[in-house]
């Protein structure tokens, strides 16, 4: 009840309006939604945006230096959205990043689907942020996994970087086409292909 | 100045009774021509323009629901339905009106202090305070805290725009509401009666010159804003509503004469309104301010007839017939 609250209340306050460019076909097949990060609010709006079926088996991955600081954070990072918790970026050594791959892995199992922002931090200005090689290690670690990128625009106007309190702007959450890890593609190739899959949702 | 009435039983004044009667039937005949045209439409275009206007009949019936059950809570219900409506026409201005990082500030303010203050000076019928809020209070606050937010780019430009957005969308639209302070002795319709015949006129104007620029309209009046502004829509929308509003001069304060004036200037005002709207949107490349009203965009494309229509309206009231 109080997850289904919550995804209403971030639309709300993002006055979200949600574009599927291409159908969720079916809803509850295990993905990565990939978005680019500009806001507190952007991982519970793209969950809040999916349909029910795909929401409840999807969980975001969350970095523990925010979420697991402050007891009503951590109550909502582990109860209401089941986050996968990992170290990252600049905190995590190399070994930790593998191991930060085998972890959300682990988490996904079969079924679950996963929410990330591959530029691995909040961009400041709102520009798309060179994406870090999680997706591309988790992809090689389960082959043919379908991979949906999320726009979120003007997200950075409403709470952006550094700010506590949101202003009501309008958003708009844009589902693209799915994607997936050709074989043999390399990893540069690959993130680079990812980020403009997303950036191309940005014009329309 | 006698407080709002704050029942919250549902009640209309006889005059307020049969201009809802009036408008009732006006919309079932919208309906009916509707459903005819919807059955002659045959080529595509004539098909989607027809589309659009069942949309928009459609869409007219809830708001019409809305605005009677707002009137009939006799005041109150007046100042929340317009107070949201402020609150969301905001919302879709600052959307599309460019901002920078540093005006997250002034931008909680507009929506979180501003705006509800405005709405409570009316709750309250405190005139003085009303009237200058947003044009005296916002105007000298505003651009120093946006100086202390450090960002000097275009910085005339975004101060000027957080502030036409305040003025817009919460100040002259709250003088909608306000109509309720202004209390004309002898008038039997009571403290809604002149919001019921400001928003009347104002609406049936644009539906009107609508209807003529769509069956008539051939010379645009300035192509660049809007090609759906033409004269041959803007002479007879005007024509046909001053007409309607000098007939319904009962229902008002004034004589006819005065009403057809009132009328006239509520139509001249709602196309300036219109008009000013427009050219924003074209300017940021958009054809509707938002999505929430089906058929007929956001709610700042329905509200744009009143921006300027209210203020002139409640100032020439206040001026001429309030003691």
């Amino acid at each position: 009840m109080i997850e289904r609250a919550l995804a209403r209340l971030a639309r709300i306050i993002a006055g979200a309006s949600v574009r599927f460019t291409v159908p969720l076909d079916p809803p509850e097949r295990q993905r990565v939604y990939f978005g680019n990060h500009t806001s507190h609010l952007d991982f519970v709006l793209i969950w809040s945006a999916l349909p029910a079926e795909a929401r409840a088996r999807t969980r975001p991955v969350a970095g523990a230096d925010y979420w697991m600081r402050g007891r009503v954070r951590r109550y909502l990072a582990t109860h209401v959205f089941h986050a996968v918790v990992i170290e990252r970026g600049a905190h995590a050594a190399p070994a930790t990043a593998r191991h930060s791959v085998e972890t959300i892995a682990a988490a996904m199992g079969d079924d679950a689907s996963i929410i990330v922002f591959p530029e691995g931090t909040r961009s400041p200005d709102g520009s798309l942020l060179p994406f870090r090689s999680g997706l591309y290690h988790l992809c090689q670690r389960k082959p043919g996994l379908e991979l949906i990128p999320v726009y979120l625009d003007n997200l950075a106007r409403i709470l952006p970087k550094g700010e506590v309190l949101p202003v009501p702007l309008l958003s708009r959450v844009t589902f693209g086409a799915p994607q997936r890890m050709e074989t043999d593609e390399g990893k540069r190739e690959f993130l680079t292909r990812m980020r403009d899959a997303l950036a191309t949702l940005r014009e329309g | 100045m006698p407080p709002l009435p704050t029942s919250m039983t549902l009640q209309l004044n006889p005059i307020l009774a049969r201009l809802m009667l009036g408008v009732v039937a006006l919309l079932v005949l919208g309906t009916i021509v509707g459903a005819v045209l919807a059955t002659r439409a045959t080529s595509k275009p004539a098909r989607a323009t027809v589309a659009n206007l069942n949309a928009r009949i459609r869409a007219w019936w809830v708001m019409v629901a809305v605005f009677a059950v707002a009137v009939a809570t006799g005041g109150v219900g007046s100042i929340v339905l317009f107070a949201a409506m402020s609150f969301l026409a905001l919302r879709e201005f600052m959307t599309l009106t460019p901002t920078s990082r540093a005006d997250h500030g002034v931008l909680f303010w507009a929506f979180f202090i501003f705006a509800p203050i405005q709405y409570v000076l009316v709750w309250m019928q405190w005139y003085g305070l009303f009237a200058i809020l947003i044009p005296v209070y916002a105007f000298v606050t505003i651009p120093g805290r946006m100086a202390l937010a450090g960002d000097t780019t275009r910085f005339l430009e975004r101060t000027a725009t957080v502030q036409w957005g305040l003025l817009a969308c919460v100040y002259c639209v709250s003088y909608a509401p306000a109509l309720l302070m202004l209390v004309v002795p002898g008038y039997a319709g009571g403290r809604t009666g002149l919001l019921f015949y400001l928003v009347l006129i104002a609406q049936l104007n644009d539906v009107l010159q609508y209807t003529f620029g769509k069956l008539l309209g051939k010379r645009p009046i300035a192509p660049t804003v809007s090609p759906n502004k033409t004269w041959e829509g803007f002479i007879g929308g005007t024509v046909t509503t001053v007409v309607i509003g000098t007939a319904l001069w009962w229902a008002t304060p004034f004589p006819p004469l005065v009403a057809a004036a009132m009328s006239l200037v509520i139509t001249i005002m709602g196309f300036a309104g219109g008009l000013t709207m427009s050219a924003i949107k074209r300017d940021r490349g958009v054809k509707d301010y938002g999505t929430l009203i089906e058929g007929h965009g956001g709610v700042l494309d329905r509200v744009d007839s009143l921006l300027f229509a209210a203020p002139v309206y409640f100032h020439l009231i206040r001026f001429f017939y309030v003691p």
